[in-house]
């Protein structure tokens, strides 16, 4: 309650300044019974110093009413936007039916983890102990659950036409490759709340999640999804926020002590890593999903994070920061991780719930051009070997379970850093037990936390120990099929899964547009 | 780094409320490169970045708050400092 600190002679109107800090300043609990390190426990046991936390500056300075302000604002333009969407059946508008595929992964993978962001910072602004990130923590709470919400709310009219998104919930918290985002997000909750802020406010929102939310939602504008590109860019509009919190913490977190510095290099290295993994699926959505494209993953990466990233981290350096561990090898990988990734979804046709396809000759031309490099020696002839299989009628689908990593919990289906044709594995022992990772980057952060990454829920280990089966089912019955009796666990129904090509959405599209195959739509039968 | 200079950039949803904003900060930022995506202006500019209210304000004619600009704004890069003057993005190497 320092009356210093606000404006002197009050002026008619405040500035941004003095509004700021007549908030941060002056609205601080100031603890009475107990001392402050009994109220904030959370800050301290994580070695980070902290000062000052007066120093905490907000460099949009947005307080109370300018929020609610401009978050109604934003409101009324994406429900005015979802309303008409609705109303004019925006969803036979898409580009292609295939194109649905990307907005079930959307519901399913991300706007889960908006809710997960929501209930952490909530944790965040009531441990923090200054008032700034306190403030900043609570508003990104409440923009996170906005996010949850009108992505839930948008993507209910998708629903209510194509398969795969109407247990999403349920599904994300069962289905295999769901539990690499749900993994991620626990991850970082669990977390203390000074590892927990440079996780998702800085290494993921400031320095990867322009690669989910500007070229995918350009794509989604470009393939006529309204709805998407609507509740993305509104949720985008809240993000520069949370970009902005996450490079002030970081410059804060280093400037309050020295010894601050060598622990955050640590979380950096492993959340820009944990994240990285994370955009192996935003990867495929780029290049395979998407019918109509807006620009190859490599050329996002490369724009956003070697572009980007480099001038952040150049910008960091004065405190004595580096480029995250292991960064060169997303860079050598930008030519490799898509096909990676959707050769695995078009293997694993029957555990997802979406739709996959062998990609069309026209995909696969501008994969060519985008990957001049490795797409025709590496993928094209892959690819092209499933589309002959399929046309005899024997499409090739991996019937066996696949390793997983300890740490990401994604397949070990990427290629080693040097080589496009050895698949990389690593692995440790600890406490007697053999623990296994897809690479350097992920094996290092298990080895500095092993008691926390062997608790890990591993979707496939899980299954073969029986965990994954409704209650009832019984596995020793004579004509047990486990594969099935695990979707049934998942809630998948009719359509779900397996391939686009012959999938109730790929039947209702044609006959929607007019398009079904025996020729035009019959209207008379 | 004076050589290579690193960009900043501002990226804003297409629409008629940016339109002028654009404008502004072509006017102030002879520098910048602005590049237009589906639904999405990409703006980069070496080392700094000015949006200025009063630019904004003499193209429209009308009154204009600042801060107004998040509703259509989709990232940014760079140190941030706003003011209901101007915002700033700069790299400080």
């Amino acid at each position: 309650m320092t009356d210093k600190t606000t404006a002197a002679a009050a002026p008619k109107k405040l500035s941004l300044k003095a509004k700021y800090a007549q908030l941060t300043r002056g609205l601080g609990w100031e603890t009475t019974y107990q001392p402050p390190d009994k109220v904030f426990p959370q800050t301290h046991f994580e070695g980070i110093k902290i000062h000052d936390w007066e120093k905490w500056e907000d460099p949009f300075r947005l307080t109370m009413d300018a929020y609610w302000k401009y978050q109604a604002e934003k409101e009324k333009k994406l429900y005015a936007i979802i309303d008409a969407f609705q109303q004019n059946n925006g969803h036979l508008n898409v580009s292609d039916g295939r194109y649905v595929n990307t907005v079930k992964l959307f519901l399913t993978g991300i706007s889960p983890e908006e809710y997960s962001a929501h209930r952490m910072f909530a944790m965040l602004g009531r441990n923090f102990a200054g008032v700034g990130p306190q403030i900043a923590a609570q508003m990104q709470s409440i923009d996170e659950l906005r996010h949850a919400q009108t992505q839930i709310h948008t993507i209910s009219q998708y629903n209510k036409y194509f398969n795969g998104m109407h247990d999403f919930r349920h599904m994300h918290d069962r289905v295999w490759y769901l539990s690499v985002p749900k993994s991620y997000f626990e991850d970082a909750m669990t977390a203390g709340p000074f590892e927990g802020i440079v996780a998702i406010s800085f290494s993921f929102e400031y320095v990867l999640t322009n690669l989910i939310f500007m070229p995918f939602m350009s794509a989604a504008a470009y393939n006529g999804d309204m709805a998407t590109v609507t509740f993305g860019f509104s949720a985008q509009s809240d993000e520069s926020r949370h970009m902005t919190l996450g490079i002030e913490c970081i410059k804060f977190l280093l400037e309050q002590d020295p010894g601050n510095v060598p622990i955050i290099q640590r979380w950096i290295d492993k959340w820009f890593w944990r994240g990285y993994r994370l955009l192996t699926l935003v990867s495929m959505m780029m290049d395979f999903m998407v019918p109509k494209k807006v620009m190859s993953w490599k050329e996002a990466w490369d724009m956003y994070f070697v572009q980007n990233g480099g001038a952040l981290f150049r910008d960091l350096e004065r405190y004595g920061l580096r480029m995250p561990k292991y960064w060169e090898q997303t860079v050598v990988a930008a030519d490799r991780l898509s096909c990676e990734a959707w050769n695995t979804f078009y293997n694993y046709a029957a555990a997802a719930n979406f739709n996959p396809w062998c990609p069309t000759a026209e995909d696969m031309d501008w994969m060519s051009q985008k990957y001049p490099g490795t797409f025709d020696k590496y993928y094209r002839p892959r690819f092209e070997h499933y589309r002959e299989l399929e046309k005899q009628g024997k499409r090739f689908y991996n019937t066996t379970l696949p390793m997983l990593c300890q740490t990401c919990q994604i397949p070990l289906v990427f290629s080693e850093p040097d080589d496009p044709t050895q698949t990389c594995y690593r692995e440790s022992d600890y406490n007697g037990m053999k623990y296994h990772f897809c690479s350097d980057g992920c094996k290092d952060i298990f080895d500095h936390e092993p008691e926390k990454y062997v608790q890990a829920w591993l979707p496939v280990h899980q299954i073969y120990q029986g965990n994954c089966f409704k209650p009832g089912t019984d596995p020793t019955a004579k004509d047990f099929n486990p594969l099935a009796a695990v979707l049934e666990y998942y809630n998948f129904g009719p359509g779900d899964n397996m391939d686009y090509a012959g999938s109730p959405d790929e039947t209702n599209w044609l006959k929607w547009k007019g398009l079904a195959k025996s020729g035009p739509l019959k209207m008379a039968s | 780094m004076t050589a290579t200079q690193s960009n900043v950039f501002l990226a804003l949803q297409t629409n008629d409320e940016t339109r002028p904003i654009i404008e502004a900060i072509e006017a102030d930022n002879p520098h910048a490169v602005v590049h237009r995506y589906p639904a999405m202006v990409k703006i980069d500019a070496p080392g700094r970045l000015v949006l200025k209210r009063q630019t904004v304000e003499e193209i429209t004619g009308v009154e204009w708050e600042l801060q107004s600009f998040h509703v259509n704004l989709i990232s940014l890069s760079g140190n941030i400092d706003e003011t209901e003057d101007e915002l700033v993005l700069a790299w400080r190497q």
